[in-house]
């Protein structure tokens, strides 16, 4: 039994192998990025707009409210980052009505990349947000005693934002498979409804909590003194 | 018994009992989870965007050690390297 679409393999040369994970990541990426372009040609400011641009606004409006609630001050710099994560993951989950088709996101390799992007990331908005000594002095906080706790914490939020997207992914995929051995008629329908559900929300769990460690690196650490009242 | 049957066994026992128990323990801490916050919500309604925002991002928290529990129930099941491994020594021994 297949564990993920890394092992469907359509091409292979050598040491090169074209696997499902990347046609349908490479499929996924067609289709938000031609979306897009073809939406954002004529973007007009009137009340009177299509209803693409409108659906596209909403999205976008929504995702940046969310991210502001998070904590983060102006959501305008993570928005690309962190509404790409979004859409990315809660797209190739609701792709899963199409038939022939498997989320790559049920593979630990898309999953870990898509985790290393934010491990990345993490520091890289602090250290814009901080300064760098600034920002490497936040892992000797409270003491000097948590800086190793502190960094495995870093790498294993890392791990487990991967596995978690992962392990969601992949069992709704295996579930399915395994009921359609079984009773192929109607609860492979119900359980594909049920890995919808759970392919949505596992991607704004995923967003959301990499807005939250954005905004745990991006805290700087004294408050602003307020300006003196004027008497 | 020989190794293989010993591997095959252990393999069938551990994976059921690895999903069987890592169940309880997030279900508790979800059910225990949700109860809270039905609480707080009603306690204080005009704050439940944040209040279910927090709460799925505790729930999913909390899932993912199911989450660990079933992916190594899962490998056990269907990419167990042992039982691959042994498989392999048999096919080669039966193919000489």
């Amino acid at each position: 039994m297949r564990l993920s679409p890394d092992q469907l393999i359509f091409w292979q040369h050598g040491l090169f192998k074209l696997n499902g994970t990347i046609m349908f990541t490479w499929a996924l990426m067609i289709v938000l990025v031609a979306g897009a372009m073809l939406i954002t040609r004529q973007l007009s400011t009137e009340l009177k707009r299509s209803r693409w641009q409108n659906l596209l606004e909403i999205v976008v409006t929504g995702i940046g409210k969310q991210i502001e609630d998070v904590g983060l001050k102006n959501p305008e710099k993570y928005i690309g980052f962190l509404g790409t994560l979004f859409l990315f993951v809660a797209l190739s989950a609701l792709c899963t009505i199409i038939p022939g088709y498997e989320p790559p996101t049920g593979s630990l390799s898309t999953t870990a990349a898509l985790s290393l992007c934010v491990f990345l990331a993490v520091p890289l908005f602090g250290i814009e947000e901080q300064g760098l000594w600034s920002y490497l002095k936040s892992y000797a906080e409270p003491t000097i005693i948590m800086l190793p706790f502190n960094i495995i914490s870093e790498v294993s939020r890392t791990l487990a934002l991967a596995v978690r997207l992962f392990g969601n992914m992949m069992s709704g995929v295996m579930i399915i498979g395994i009921l359609l051995t079984i009773t192929p008629f109607i609860f492979p329908i119900v359980m594909t409804v049920l890995g919808l559900l759970t392919g949505l929300v596992q991607a704004y769990i995923f967003s959301i909590l990499a807005a939250v460690y954005i905004a745990a690196a991006t805290r700087t650490g004294k408050p602003k003194p307020l300006p003196a009242p004027k008497s | 018994m020989d190794s293989m049957t010993i591997i095959a066994i252990a393999s069938i026992v551990t994976a059921g009992l690895t999903i069987a128990m890592g169940s309880i323990g997030p279900a508790l801490g979800e059910g225990r989870a949700v109860a809270t916050a039905l609480s707080s919500l009603a306690q204080q309604p005009d704050a439940s965007a944040t209040i279910t925002r927090t709460l799925f991002v505790g729930l999913a928290m909390i899932e993912s050690i199911a989450i660990y529990c079933f992916v190594v129930s899962m490998i056990l099941i269907f990419a167990n390297p042992f039982w691959n491994h042994v498989i392999a020594g048999a096919a080669s021994a039966a193919g000489k």
